[in-house]
């Protein structure tokens, strides 16, 4: 289950998170704000980050979404384990 | 729809196998001001209120479910390998015998989840007030958590848990403000 995580899962996964923690907090600012240009921008800069981060997450560690919204490699990968609560 | 993301919004480890605590956390899995009645509450609740908030009970509805697979994540690691007579010494042996290690949406006491925890009034101020006092009770539930562990790994998820209820509380002050405003505004009118 935990054969292809190396030491750096854990780094870029921590690292993914941390971005994905400022979208998530600023979607809800945003939310309730919906006029603070200075927030917006901030958003747009992380979304594109996130953009890299996780393209370069899935090129070492298999898809993040579902449906579609990732891409897979042969065979099928997207139902292989770790799933989150494993690791 | 939904797209499922395959990682947690936020780590999620602990130090040692611990049914005892486990037991206590559940109440946030299936309780009545736990994760599962904070989802369902807020997305329900999305279809009848203003245009104005919609978007804030879409986006905190959601992010409770991602919440949700987090309590999942720490009683699944507490209790993976906890042998049946450990179950019955933390005080799950009813548990046990009724679904041996899976979870199941019940509170601490292992009363079931009903929809009877959660409330839809159709009045925005009503609702809105209803899932103010949902986050302060939540954040209340994960201090009283905090204060039940030594485990500083299952501690440092939760409080990352309790200053979300901090914060989803007062988005949802926000919004009843936001609401408020757009009344006297149309008064004016």
């Amino acid at each position: 289950m935990e054969n292809k995580l190396d030491a750096q899962y854990y780094e870029r996964l921590t690292r993914l998170q941390e971005t994905d923690f400022a979208l998530v907090e600023l979607t809800l600012y945003l939310d309730t704000h919906p006029h603070d240009l200075q927030a917006i921008e901030q958003f747009n800069q992380l979304a594109l980050k996130r953009q890299q981060q996780a393209c370069e997450f899935e090129s070492l560690y298999g898809p993040l979404l579902q449906f579609g919204h990732s891409f897979s490699r042969y065979p099928w990968d997207w139902k292989e384990a770790p799933w989150p609560w494993q690791v | 729809m939904w797209i499922y993301e395959k990682k947690l919004q936020y780590p999620v480890r602990v130090s040692k196998c611990d049914p005892r605590m486990a037991r206590f956390l559940i109440e946030q899995y299936g309780g009545a001001d736990g994760e599962l009645a904070a989802a369902l509450r807020y997305l329900n609740q999305r279809y009848t209120i203003p245009d104005k908030v919609i978007g804030l009970l879409n986006d905190i509805g959601t992010e409770e479910f991602a919440h949700l697979e987090m309590i999942a994540t720490m009683v699944y690691k507490l209790t993976k390998d906890a042998t049946p007579q450990q179950l019955e010494e933390a005080g799950l042996g009813d548990h046990f015998v009724n679904h041996d290690h899976a979870l199941f949406y019940n509170n601490a006491s292992g009363v079931p989840w009903t929809a009877a925890y959660i409330q839809a009034k159709g009045d925005p101020i009503a609702d809105l007030y209803e899932d103010i006092a949902a986050e302060e009770k939540a954040r209340a539930t994960y201090q009283w958590l905090i204060d039940m562990t030594d485990d500083v790994d299952l501690q440092d998820s939760l409080k990352f848990l309790r200053e979300r209820e901090v914060i989803h509380s007062l988005r949802f002050r926000e919004a009843v403000e936001i609401l408020i405003e757009d009344r006297e505004t149309k008064k004016i009118f």
